[in-house]
Order: structure tokens, then C-alpha cells, then sequence
């Protein structure tokens, strides 16, 4: 039974599985499609997904190369930069006598800002969430398609739109937004504020407002899916982790990101109704404004009710990826699988609670900051479960040691790394020290930046084969892999020691700080190690690009032997997922190595006298 | 796509329950404004004025346009085809007739000073009802594809069109019940 053949699979769905009378619907060309309906305006969630996660992928590009060339004027203030003036144009000031270019102050703060904004929003949610959610969650609960592909498809363009807003004002003659990706007033409420507080910042409030449309489009789908079209058998306790953790996600963004777009109607309505809501108290060029009676600490508020959950929609999914992947390729059950579910949604609901405390020295209460300190080194707790229930499932497990693999056990090391520095952080106290050095930049970077970058590759790799029929090449996957995890450590880890020191974040240059000075070397080498990791993802993108057309092709359903329903779709994908039935589910996705079989999957009946439930 | 809608009768259609996840977000929207509303008003500084008769006028508009189309809804699906149609165009005057009373109210409260620019207590009910009317705006355009269909197609129930029209209806009363929420909370924390 250990391997059950393809074609044994397709009769056991159409003799057991689920007549939904899908085909009797649809005779003749009623499901062809042209060019525009396939690859545009396509309604097929697996298209959807690739849209996502191309996209995904040219803003992390954009979103990485940024931070090259702010890495370039932090770890090489003397040099000139006056070889990408074709690029950046008037933003590297060449001086006429020396030949020297340099980057322009405000052009930096732009390019940190529009650094977070992009990857914070558009890579690692639109990317992640939206690229594994639309793949996976039809295909792991079993159903044809979306609750409703219209939305879906929205859900993209909406993305779309906003994606091509924020292009544009890249390129405006004042300058993207630079006040920082959290866009705190009165910066990002003043037009005069600063060359990047007006237009760019105009277009940067109705692109993400055009975002929040899109996550909020995406997410009622995802939760609608969940819940209402599971297939038969496909009970909540059968589901696969990576679909629990989609499903919570989106509860997470559905309650959340609705609050940060009232935050940006009220900025919005300061900026041009001449509301005080963010306002008080301004001087402007030594005028005073006649904004009284605001307070700019509202708008933190409104902002980190979405921004702390936000960083949890960006790591819960590449959680329930790497679990997935890692059951997978150990070859074993995941370890508590109950726990892995409860901690997913005690660390949705903690992330709720806890905003404040990115606020601890903006002036809140100190009293208030206790609550939020305690919450919020309360969630190590349900952090750590999931820790331990991934080491516990590596042990003993017959590991397969492929690039999938590697990036989930990298998910691991980064996820402790940058884990526990939060402890620190979380404490109001030391938070005093620490708030706006390159320690807090360090820890946040490991813990859900890289992490959740390392499980997107992991989801990319595993999964690819289900996206274009065929492998990734595995080589380049492992360079890739090593390759980044060494350059993620090399550039963060001295980061934590700036932090300490007490180096400021978003600094421009620090040649005049007798305190910082000294750091000139370290700011080099992190430099260097971040250039190599960006030509390294470059790597992954030929990779990833050649072997869509070129990669080894998939011969067998079911490549990782995986126990999940998406591996019992045909190898060409095809419209409403499975040809004939719809599968059956009679157990959970974990069946490995269960009695004297090395994988039983989800749709295989119980034998006589088998515990079907774990 | 009818094809995703047929399994687990008995259930909850599928997209009427999207319709709810959505309305949540909307909810959370709100649920944030007024917040905001508390913490600000707490904090001192807020001008308290009362409102002008319109509102009232509103209110009572969006509530009967709700009980109007729940009439029109129970007609369509017991085949009162005239009771149908004649109510459908009732909860629509009464909705489009809550937009009109809240802008006249707008100018009556700006004539009475509160503007935009002074106090903040000013700007959140500008803010607040202002949203509120683009949720019923969005009511009102789904009212009258409903007020097309149902003038245009020859009368028939089916399951397609029951669905749709209550997908309407159940907006609809989510933006009333919505204002109404809103409406006492203005008035109650001034």
C-alpha cells in the first residue's frame, strides 16, 4: 500500500469521491478561455497565486535593491555614488569639482521608507498570504475553486492598482514619501512637511488604501472557503496546518486592516479637509499653524492595532508552510498537532493586545505599558510551543535534506534567533535603551523578515511542482539556501551589537558621531554580506524563471509523497481542480509512517480495525 | 459559480456568508473610528453641540426602508409580484431620501459652525457619517441593479435571484443597523 500508483489513485476518487455535479454544468466551451480570461483577467485561484507571487517577487526585487543602495551610503560614506546617477537621476548629487556623487539625504529616507513599505506590504503579505492561500487553500480543503473567484480576482487588481500607484511615485519630481513606513503625523500629515510629504505621500495613502481593499477582498474569500466548502470528510481537525494558518490570518487581517484604513481616512482628512484629528500645537518655517487639539499619538494607536498584527499575518503563513513542509520531508506526523493549532490562534488573538508597545517611549501612559509589556513576552509562550513541536518533529525523523527542507530548518534557526531578542524588547524598561537602535531593526529582521522570507522559498520549492508541472533545480536551490542563511546572519547579527551600542536606525550618516565612528568597518561588512545576499536571491529568480519552462518535469502526481489532496490533482492543472469526483477525506493530513506504510494520504479509507483520528 | 454553491445543503450559502465576513470588516472600521472617538473625547478640548433635525429624519427613513424591503423580499418569495415591486421601490425612495437628510443635515450643522477645521469633535462626525453614507451609497447602487432586475425580467422565483435579492437585503440592513449604532453612539457620548 506504501505507494499507491496513479492510476489506483483516480479510481478510488471517482468510486468513493464526491459527486458535486461539477461537470454537468458546464458543456461544450463554456470554460474556455483566451488569452486576456487565462492570464489576466484569470478567475482560476492557481492563477491568481502565480499572479500574486510574481508580483510579489518583481516588488521584492525593488524592495531589496533599495536597501542596497542605502546598505552603499551607510558602509561607504566616502565613496562616490555617482555610477548609479543614471538610475536614482537628481537624487545622487554630484559635486562639480570633485566628481564625487552622493546620495541626497532626503532620497535615503525615502528609499528606507518605501524599503518597508514595499516588503512590509506588498511582498511578504500580498506575496505570501496571497500566493499560498489562493494555491493551497482550495486544493488542501478539496474544493473547485474559490467561494467566489469574481472577488478573487479583484482581490488581485485591487493589489495590482496599488502596486502601480506606489510605482509611480517613485518617480515624481518631489519624491516618494519618506517619512518613515509606520507614515507617522505630523510628517505624513503636512504636505509642506518635508519634499516627499506631499504628492508621494498622496499616493502613497490611496495606494495602500487600495491594498487594505485587496487583503480585505482576499481574506473574506479565505475564511468563506474555510468554513463553507471543505470537502466531504474534511472536518477542521483534519485540515492540513497550512490551511489553519491561512484561515487565521485572514481573521487576523479581516479585523485589523479595516482599522488602519479609518487611521488613513482621518490622515487623509487632515491633510486635505483641514481636520485637526492628528494635529496640534505645529510650527512650520517659524509660523504657527492654526491646527490645535489633535494627537499625533491617536494615529499610533490606530496604526500599530494593524502594524503589530500585521507582522504576525506575515509570519503565521510561512508558520503553517514550514510545518506543512517539514512533516512532509521528515517523514513523520508533526508533533502536536492541537498544539500547533492553539498556538496559532493565541498568538492571532495576543497579537491583537499587545500593540502598544511599539509606542513605549511616544508617550503613553506608563501604567498602560506594564499591560502591554506583560502581554507581550506572554506570547514566547505559544511562540515557543510551535518551537519545540518543530524540533520535536526533526527528532528522529528520516530526514530528507532538500532545498524545501533546508529553508524550513532555516525558518527555525531564524525564528529562535530573532525570537528571543523580542523578549528583550518587549520589556518597557530595557525598551528605553534599545527603541529605535540597530538592535530592534536586527531583531525584527531575523524574526519576520528573513523567517518569513526563508518560508515563502520553502513554500516556493515544495510547492512548484503543483504551480508549473515541474522542479526547481535543486543545486541552485541549495546554493541559494546557504548562501542567504550565511548572508542573513552576517548582515543582522552585528546589527545587534550597533543596537546595543546605541546606534540610531534610519540615520543617514554617522561620520560625525565620535560614539559611532568607530563602526565604520562594521557597517562595511554588513554592506558587503547584504550585496551578495541580493545577487543571491537573483540566482533564485533564474532558477525560478528557467525552470518554469526548463525544469525537470513532474512525472509522478504525487513527487514528496505527501499526504495532502492537492497531490491527487492531475499533473496539468486543470479548471475546477479535479477532473472527476472530488476526493473524500477519511483521516488527517499527517498519516506518515503510520503502522507498517510510509504515507497514507488523506483520501485512502481507513483499514479494518485503523484509528482513524490522531 | 453555481458549482462551488451545490454541496453541503443545509449550510449557509456560502457567499451570503462572505457577504457577513465582509460586513465584519466593515464593522471593524467603525469600531475603530468610534474608538478613536472615545480616546479623543476623553482627552479634553471637545466641543459638544447637538445635532440638527435631520438626523432624526434620517434615522427614522433608513429604518423603515429596511422594514420596506424586508416586505418586498417576503412578497418576492411568496409570489405578490405587485407587493414586490411596489415595496422594493418604497425602501428605495426611503434609502435615497436618508442620503438627501443627511446632507441637508451636513449644511445645517456647518450653518450652526461646526466646520471641518475647528473643534475635533466636529471632524469625527463628519468623518463617521460621512463613511457611513459611501457604505449606503454602495446600498443604494446594489438597490437599483435589484429595481432593473426587477422591472426588466419577466417576475420568477428562482434560486439565483432569491439569493441576490437577499444578499441585498441583508446589507441593507447591516448599513441601517449600522447607522443606528452610530447614531445613538453620537448622540449618547457627546
Amino acid at each position: 500500500m506504501a505507494n499507491i500508483s496513479i492510476h489506483e489513485d483516480d479510481i478510488l476518487i471517482n468510486e468513493q469521491g464526491f459527486n458535486d455535479h461539477f461537470h454537468e454544468h458546464h458543456h461544450g466551451d463554456k470554460y474556455k478561455t483566451n488569452f486576456l480570461s487565462h492570464y489576466v483577467f484569470s478567475t482560476d485561484h492557481k492563477m491568481i497565486s502565480k499572479q500574486f507571487l510574481i508580483t510579489g517577487m518583481f516588488w521584492a526585487v525593488v524592495g531589496a535593491a533599495f536597501s542596497v543602495i542605502f546598505r552603499l551610503q551607510l558602509g561607504f560614506p566616502e565613496e562616490s555614488l555617482a555610477w548609479i546617477k543614471p538610475l536614482l537621476g537628481k537624487w545622487i548629487v554630484v559635486d562639480p569639482s570633485t566628481g564625487i556623487g552622493k546620495l541626497a539625504p532626503e532620497f535615503y529616507y525615502a528609499l528606507v521608507t518605501m524599503h518597508g513599505t514595499v516588503i512590509v506590504f506588498f511582498v511578504l503579505t500580498a506575496g505570501l498570504s496571497g500566493t499560498f492561500s489562493n494555491l493551497l487553500i482550495p486544493l488542501q480543503v478539496g474544493a473547485r475553486d474559490m467561494a467566489s473567484p469574481f472577488m478573487n480576482m479583484l482581490s488581485y487588481w485591487f493589489f495590482f492598482t496599488a502596486g502601480v500607484i506606489m510605482f509611480y511615485s517613485l518617480f515624481i519630481s518631489t519624491g516618494p514619501f519618506a517619512g518613515g513606513w509606520v507614515a507617522y503625523p505630523p510628517l505624513s500629515a503636512l504636505p509642506q512637511a518635508s519634499s516627499g510629504s506631499g504628492t508621494g505621500m498622496t499616493l502613497w495613502l490611496i495606494s495602500l488604501i487600495c491594498f487594505v481593499i485587496s487583503v480585505v477582498l482576499g481574506g473574506i474569500n479565505y475564511i468563506t472557503t474555510v468554513l463553507n466548502l471543505r470537502t466531504k470528510g474534511m472536518t477542521m481537525w483534519r485540515m492540513p496546518l497550512s490551511v489553519w494558518s491561512f484561515f487565521i490570518t485572514a481573521i487576523v487581517g479581516l479585523l485589523t486592516f479595516p482599522v488602519l484604513a479609518s487611521g488613513f481616512f482621518m490622515l487623509i482628512a487632515d491633510r486635505s479637509l483641514g481636520t485637526s484629528f492628528f494635529l496640534s500645537d505645529i510650527f512650520i518655517a517659524g509660523q504657527a499653524l492654526d491646527r490645535v487639539g489633535g494627537s499625533p499619538i491617536l494615529y499610533q494607536h490606530l496604526f500599530w492595532f494593524l502594524g503589530h498584527p500585521e507582522v504576525y499575518i506575515i509570519i503565521l503563513p510561512a508558520m503553517g508552510i514550514v510545518s506543512e513542509v517539514m512533516s512532509v520531508h521528515v517523514r513523520k506526523p508533526i508533533f502536536g498537532y492541537r498544539a500547533m493549532v492553539y498556538s496559532l490562534m493565541t498568538i492571532a488573538f495576543m497579537s491583537c493586545i499587545v500593540w502598544a508597545h511599539h509606542m513605549f517611549v511616544s508617550g503613553i501612559n506608563p501604567f498602560l505599558s506594564n499591560f502591554f509589556s506583560f502581554f507581550t513576552i506572554l506570547i514566547a509562550v505559544p511562540s515557543s510551543v510551535k518551537v519545540f513541536n518543530w524540533l520535536t518533529t526533526l527528532y528522529g525523523g528520516n530526514i530528507r535534506l532538500n532545498t524545501p527542507m533546508l529553508f524550513t530548518l532555516g525558518f527555525v534557526t531564524l525564528f529562535i534567533s530573532g525570537g528571543l531578542t523580542g523578549v528583550f524588547m518587549g520589556n518597557h524598561v530595557l525598551d528605553i535603551q534599545m527603541h529605535d537602535t540597530y538592535f530592534i531593526v536586527a531583531h525584527f529582521h531575523l524574526v519576520m523578515g528573513v523567517a518569513a522570507f526563508f518560508g515563502m522559498f520553502a513554500g516556493v520549492y515544495h510547492w512548484f511542482p503543483k504551480m508549473y508541472s515541474r522542479f526547481m533545480n535543486e543545486t541552485l536551490g541549495k546554493i541559494h539556501f546557504w548562501g542567504t542563511l550565511i548572508c542573513a546572519y552576517a548582515i543582522f547579527w552585528p546589527q545587534h551589537y550597533l543596537g546595543l551600542a546605541g546606534v540610531p536606525r534610519r540615520y543617514y550618516s554617522f561620520d560625525s558621531f565620535e560614539a559611532f565612528k568607530h563602526f565604520a568597518d562594521m557597517n562595511k561588512f554588513i554592506t558587503i554580506f547584504a550585496i551578495i545576499a541580493f545577487f543571491l536571491q537573483l540566482l533564485f529568480l533564474i532558477n525560478f524563471f528557467y525552470s518554469i519552462w526548463h525544469g525537470k518535469k513532474m512525472t509522478n502526481k504525487n513527487p514528496w509523497k505527501s499526504n495532502t489532496l492537492e497531490w491527487t490533482t492531475p499533473i496539468e492543472p486543470t479548471h475546477g481542480n479535479w477532473p472527476g469526483n472530488l476526493p473524500v477525506v477519511h483521516r488527517w493530513a499527517y498519516d506518515y509512517n503510520k503502522d507498517d506504510r510510509e504515507y497514507v494520504m488523506q483520501h485512502i479509507p481507513l483499514k479494518d480495525g485503523e484509528v482513524g483520528d490522531h | 459559480m453555481e458549482h462551488v454553491i451545490r454541496f453541503q445543503p443545509g449550510k449557509i450559502h456560502p457567499q451570503k456568508f462572505a457577504l457577513w465576513v465582509g460586513m465584519a470588516g466593515i464593522a471593524m472600521m467603525f469600531a475603530a473610528l468610534t474608538s478613536a472617538y472615545v480616546v479623543k473625547q476623553s482627552a479634553g478640548n471637545w466641543l459638544e453641540f447637538s445635532f440638527p433635525n435631520h438626523f432624526y429624519f434620517s434615522t427614522i427613513s433608513i429604518v423603515l426602508s429596511s422594514f420596506a424591503l424586508h416586505k418586498s423580499f417576503v412578497d418576492y418569495k411568496t409570489g405578490n409580484e405587485s407587493g414586490y415591486k411596489w415595496f422594493l421601490f418604497i425602501g428605495f425612495i426611503l434609502g435615497s431620501a436618508f442620503v438627501v437628510l443627511q446632507y441637508f443635515g451636513w449644511t445645517a450643522l456647518y450653518a450652526m459652525g461646526v466646520d471641518l477645521k475647528g473643534n475635533a469633535s466636529g471632524g469625527f462626525f463628519y468623518l463617521i457619517t460621512g463613511l457611513h453614507v459611501i457604505h449606503v451609497l454602495g446600498g443604494i447602487a446594489a438597490l437599483i441593479v435589484t429595481m432593473l432586475n426587477a422591472f426588466s425580467l419577466k417576475y420568477k422565483v428562482t434560486e439565483k435571484r432569491k439569493l441576490r435579492f437577499d444578499l441585498v437585503v441583508n446589507y441593507w440592513h447591516f448599513v441601517d443597523i449600522l447607522w443606528v449604532y452610530l447614531f445613538i453612539f453620537l448622540l449618547v457620548i457627546k
